[in-house]
């Protein structure tokens, strides 16, 4: 059956919908119609796709993996080059798609959460290149472990907010966000960074990010004449994976795995393994899976990487993991770390933290595949973000 | 609509002419477990005719600072469900005055929306306020809230359309929760309130028609309530009351001190 998912409601299966304050509720019923408006608009999707081809860098390369595939000894390993995007990380796609939508709705300022600061920079970046008022909100522990990315908002003319609730990292932030964007609404647009969020955000930022998995099956198909028999990317909120994997979810043959952040294991309370140890609830809008207590409090999530370490994710996921199209796995601290040296030192590319969870799932998965099998493994961002963490560890 | 006249609708019905109806609320557990069902009582003979029970989240994010802080302080201390049904329990062996839970969806969902309801009936509660649950997304709720008798009590905010507002008349009961300002709870400056209050008000008389109003959102004082509730049935004070505890709690005579506050919030200086 062809794979439709979500309702006009928002729901992917019984996850997702619009679970926010009614101050929204017009907010959100403006951005579908105006986000409807948009795919049916040519001169839109053109400008949109002139900006991913001229300024983003896209398409990225599909790279082979020559001495990892020889490492391992199994399928060959192919790396979807998100980390060539302009600003280093997949996140741009998005930003820039949705700061279209706000100049389209006649927004004049723009705010954003971020964790790791990639999406931070991107919509700063998309702010700067548009001349669009922007402010990013960033969870105090996060803007410490981050700072390279602090600066790079700072100097592209954005305003970074420290976030001093609760956990300080990104939780803690996209509360601030919708605060911000519940005060504000008449003027703002809130660009979500994730798969997260109240309709219509889950489908249109995976929307903005089918791009990764197109490009992957065309460039696939050139290369090697066929389909993936896996495809292996890391998972916090979600987007680079749902992206990536969009496009071959009606291809049944095709494999996929989303790796969450252990942190330091999921069976202990210093994790963000949402979809291992998480159960359904409400949280930042939608229905999802969420680390939370009997009392139904949302837990503290824990990971190395800013940009893995929140408590939920976004409901497509949650809708594929129940329907077991897509198969979730965690990988914890040290085994990321572990896979940032390996990748660094066998392919000559510095993933970022989050990215080399992805990685680090190669482990496991690759000695269970045989040599005419293809893996390719969505490498959604660069490390050099996280050179003082690195640094530390090893 | 519930069948029987529910403890809200005859507070409603049985209001004397120009008196407004003020509805406090209070997040439970703080300022500790063991202070709230003293307040509520208090509270009521202090004036209040509604109470309105914060259920304490982690993540609150249609609140400001205020009720963020005392959310955090009665999550600390160790607030569950069961001890706010606990703490309605003991309000309900000395008064018949409504109470109302308001909090966010998680937390009810966690505990089973059946059971949370049934207890709630049980324990005496009489309405709910949900505010991340707009109408798109009650049908989660609504169906066993009406079977326990509970009433649904919906949210209008100055951006809803006109239809919006005519939606959530024919979905709630008890009354319309009328949000003054756009934003987030929380006291405000000066007349902020009261400039955006007037044509807000005049649309919420055109388009709610079925159900009693209350405004609030960032009502401070006497004089706010008064001017701000002019043409509505009443009016709810949130963050200026638990801002009034924070400044006394828990210095001697803090209770007193509050209900003085709230005395005030109803009659003014007599």
């Amino acid at each position: 059956m062809k794979y439709t998912a979500p309702t006009k409601q928002g729901y992917f299966g019984k996850y997702g919908g619009k679970f926010v304050p009614e101050i929204l509720i017009p907010a959100l019923a403006e951005l579908e119609e105006a986000y409807e408006e948009s795919l049916n608009d040519p001169l839109f999707q053109k400008e949109y796709h002139d900006l991913l081809r001229e300024y983003v860098g896209r398409p990225t390369k599909l790279t082979f993996a020559d001495r990892l595939t020889e490492h391992y000894g199994k399928a060959k390993i192919y790396f979807k080059r998100e980390d060539l995007c302009h600003t280093g990380a997949h996140k741009i796609n998005n930003a820039i798609g949705q700061l279209l939508l706000a100049r389209k709705m006649g927004k004049k300022r723009i705010i954003a959460e971020t964790g790791a600061g990639q999406h931070g920079v991107a919509t700063a970046t998309a702010c700067a290149k548009f001349g669009f008022e922007c402010v990013v909100y960033m969870g105090a522990e996060d803007m410490e472990r981050q700072k390279l990315n602090v600066d790079r908002m700072r100097l592209m003319g954005a305003e970074v907010r420290s976030v001093e609730t609760g956990s300080k990292t990104l939780k803690d932030a996209t509360n601030e966000a919708i605060r911000d964007w519940v005060t504000n609404v008449d003027d703002t647009f809130y660009i979500i960074g994730s798969v997260v969020g109240p309709h219509p955000y889950p489908m249109m930022t995976r929307n903005f990010h089918r791009v990764i998995g197109e490009e992957t099956r065309d460039q696939l198909k050139q290369k090697e004449g066929r389909l993936p028999d896996y495809l292996v990317a890391c998972v916090g909120g979600g987007s680079n994976a749902i992206g990536f994997f969009y496009p071959f979810i009606d291809d049944e043959n095709v494999k996929m795995i989303g790796i969450e952040a252990a942190g330091l294991g999921a069976d202990t309370d210093q994790t963000a393994a949402t979809l291992t140890k998480g159960t359904p609830g409400v949280l930042h809008g939608s229905l999802s899976y969420l680390l939370q207590s009997n009392e139904g409090q949302i837990q503290l999530a824990h990971s190395v990487s800013a940009g893995l370490d929140y408590p939920g994710i976004g409901p497509e996921h949650s809708y594929l993991h129940d329907t077991k199209r897509v198969h979730y796995y965690g990988v914890t601290d040290q085994d990321a770390m572990d896979a940032v040296k390996l990748i660094s030192m066998k392919e000559g590319i510095i993933p970022a933290i989050e990215t080399a969870h992805a990685f680090a799932y190669l482990e496991t998965l690759m000695p269970l595949t045989q040599r005419d099998e293809v893996v390719v493994v969505n490498c959604s961002g660069r490390g050099d973000k996280d050179m003082k963490t690195i640094s530390e560890w090893f | 609509m519930t069948t029987k006249t529910s403890r809200i609708q005859s507070v409603f019905e049985k209001r004397n002419g120009d008196d407004k109806i003020m509805s406090l609320f209070i997040t439970a557990g703080y300022p500790d477990l063991e202070s709230t069902v003293d307040l509520i009582l208090g509270f009521e003979e202090n004036g209040a005719d509604l109470i309105e029970l914060g259920m304490p989240f982690s993540d609150p994010l249609a609140d400001g600072p205020t009720i963020q802080y005392a959310s955090n302080v009665s999550i600390e201390k160790g607030i569950t469900m069961k001890k706010i049904f606990g703490m309605v329990r003991q309000v309900r062996e000395k008064s018949e005055i409504p109470i109302i839970l308001m909090g966010y969806i998680n937390p009810i969902l966690r505990y089973g929306v059946e059971a949370f309801c049934s207890d709630a009936e049980e324990s005496g509660v009489d309405g709910l306020i949900i505010p991340d649950a707009p109408i798109e997304e009650s049908g989660i709720i609504e169906s066993a809230a009406r079977e326990h008798g509970l009433d649904m009590i919906y949210l209008v905010a100055p951006n809803s359309t006109d239809e919006r507002m005519k939606a959530v008349d024919e979905k709630s009961s008890g009354f319309v929760y009328c949000v003054s300002v756009t934003g987030v709870t929380g006291a405000r400056q000066g007349d902020e309130v009261a400039r955006s209050v007037e044509r807000f008000i005049g649309r919420v008389n055109t388009n709610v028609t079925s159900n009693p109003k209350l405004v609030g959102f960032g009502i401070k004082n006497y004089e706010d309530a008064k001017l701000i509730s002019e043409r509505v049935d009443g009016y709810i004070v949130g963050s200026a009351l638990i801002e009034a505890i924070r400044k006394e709690y828990p210095n001697k005579g803090w209770k007193e001190s509050v209900l003085q506050f709230v005395n005030h919030l109803k009659f003014g200086n007599i």
